[in-house]
């Protein structure tokens, strides 16, 4: 593989760039594979890649029905963090912090990351206490944590709304520093090229049209490319895991809601964090180019679209000009949708099914692109060694049977206001 | 923006509705003993198809009847509408 640097460049440079090289191939299917990745997007990329490099399992093959990175991965605001009460979450989310931390060195590959820290406001004496509460529980599991009081919050975005009279007042917020944000076509990107490197098969345009099962264990998937074999098979799918459940006779607890994002026009850095609203579901960012990137709630129904509506744009961007007016000026330069697999705590699943051979990773709602390597990274283990990693145990499929959910913010299928 | 016809009020755009999601799920009877499969059925499960959809909304804001819709998750077409006591 050839290696991305300064000098690279430079030499490239002298030759108008004409000996780079691709940066992963385009094979054909091979018969029969140790493990067969379904979903070319950050978890299946990363799941692959982690499979190769911790558990020396090289004989791999991802089949994409789309191009990679073309579904969330794509089209997510590029949060990362890890500002998570509950112990599974919160345990699995600074694993991966570490991991994003590494990431432009460990894949070669400049993903940007940039902890440019992450502030949740709060808008009355209840929320701090529980802001609080939160807070404590992230700094007894290792994870930065600092309230600020609602001067302190002025001094980092004095932007915001802090007049008087306002509906939704600033009493403070609780900050995540070390959180932030990192290019995300890049994350996609850097895992497939180390991937392809190791031995494994990115398969593009390829379809999954079914499966063959027999005596409960997993035998191969059939293919719009036609069948192929393997010992295992991990779902990485994420809006169209109950697409796949129903060809595998599965009922998940999961339901697929659309969720829409939101660029403005580029203006001059204003922004330096990420902030979210703590009266609703929104949530704001500069990217490097100056847009405003803003999302928030779902758009409330179960949709395969992957194009939003306009009522809960609107209502979501209210809450945004509720907290920072200035950008009620700004004209909107692209929106767009994407399809959650959400689950109905809110949290996601990362587990063996009942078919032998068959492993599962969905779940993601509104938090996957910050997960991708620390689901990655368990779900090679959880394949690998056929069972899940402490990290991943909390995911477990059947908890919502056992009556062990983690139900990080109460919020599962439902909109914030429904 | 979608329009749904309410059965009771006529046609009204989807801001005066909020949704109650899957029509087809049934509760366990009561006085019955359940196991707790039949709970994790009722409560978690969801075949969530892409397709055709029967669910249900509720005019919240209108004459705040629940009701039965007919729609197809990929392309919002809306096919029928029903009361929430009338079947398919």
């Amino acid at each position: 593989m050839q290696k991305y640097s300064v000098f690279s460049l430079i030499k490239n440079a002298f030759n108008d760039h004409k000996e780079w090289k691709v940066a992963w191939k385009d094979p054909t299917p091979k018969a029969e594979y140790d493990v067969v990745i379904i979903g070319g997007g950050g978890h299946g990329l990363a799941t692959a890649y982690y499979l190769a490099k911790e558990h020396n399992i090289t004989n791999v093959a991802i089949i994409e029905k789309g191009w990679i990175g073309g579904g969330n991965v794509g089209r997510n605001t590029t949060i990362i963090r890890s500002n998570y009460m509950h112990d599974e979450n919160g345990l699995f989310s600074e694993f991966g912090m570490n991991l994003w931390r590494n990431m432009s060195q460990d894949l070669n590959f400049n993903v940007m990351f940039s902890p440019r820290g992450i502030i949740n406001l709060a808008h009355s004496d209840a929320q701090m206490n529980a802001y609080s509460r939160r807070g404590n529980s992230m700094r007894l599991n290792g994870i930065d944590a600092v309230l600020l009081n609602r001067e302190e919050v002025k001094k980092i975005i004095p932007m915001a709304d802090f007049s008087e009279n306002v509906r939704f007042p600033i009493f403070g917020g609780l900050m995540q520093p070390s959180a932030g944000t990192a290019r995300h076509d890049a994350v996609a990107w850097g895992y497939a090229r180390q991937a392809d490197s190791m031995g494994v098969d990115i398969i593009q345009n390829c379809e999954v049209t079914g499966f063959d099962i027999a005596n409960g264990k997993i035998l191969g998937v059939r293919t719009s490319k036609g069948e192929i074999k393997a010992k295992k098979i991990g779902l990485c799918v994420a809006g169209s895991t109950n697409i796949l459940a129903e060809k595998l006779n599965i009922t998940l607890p999961i339901e697929t809601h659309l969720l829409q994002a939101c660029v403005s026009e580029p203006i001059k850095p204003i922004l330096d964090n990420v902030v979210t609203f703590g009266a609703g579901h929104f949530y704001c960012s500069q990217s490097d180019k100056g847009e405003m990137v803003m999302g928030g709630d779902l758009d409330g129904y179960n949709s395969y679209a992957q194009r939003g509506n306009l009522p809960t744009l609107q209502h979501v961007l209210t809450e945004g000009i509720a907290m920072f007016p200035f950008l009620s000026k700004l004209k909107m330069l692209r929106t767009w949708g994407g399809i959650m697999d959400m689950s109905m705590d809110g949290s996601p699943i990362i587990d063996k099914t009942h078919i032998e051979g068959l492993y599962l990773n969905c779940g993601w709602c509104y938090g996957g692109f910050k997960a991708t390597p620390a689901s990655g990274w368990t779900f090679a283990h959880t394949i690998a060694q056929d069972k899940p990693h402490k990290l991943n145990e909390g995911y477990s499929l059947n908890r919502f049977r056992t009556g062990h959910l983690i139900d990080e913010k109460g919020l599962g299928t439902k909109t914030w206001i429904s | 923006m979608l329009y749904i016809k309410c059965p009771h009020c006529g046609l009204r755009s989807q801001n005066e509705f909020s949704y109650g999601g899957d029509a087809t799920i049934k509760r366990p009877e009561l006085n019955k003993e359940i196991s707790d499969q039949d709970w994790d059925n009722f409560v978690y499960l969801r075949k969530s198809p892409r397709g055709k959809h029967l669910e249900l909304w509720q005019h919240i804001s209108g004459c705040r009847q629940w009701i039965k819709v007919e729609r197809d998750t990929l392309t919002h077409e809306i096919f029928r509408t029903f009361k929430a006591n009338e079947g398919i």
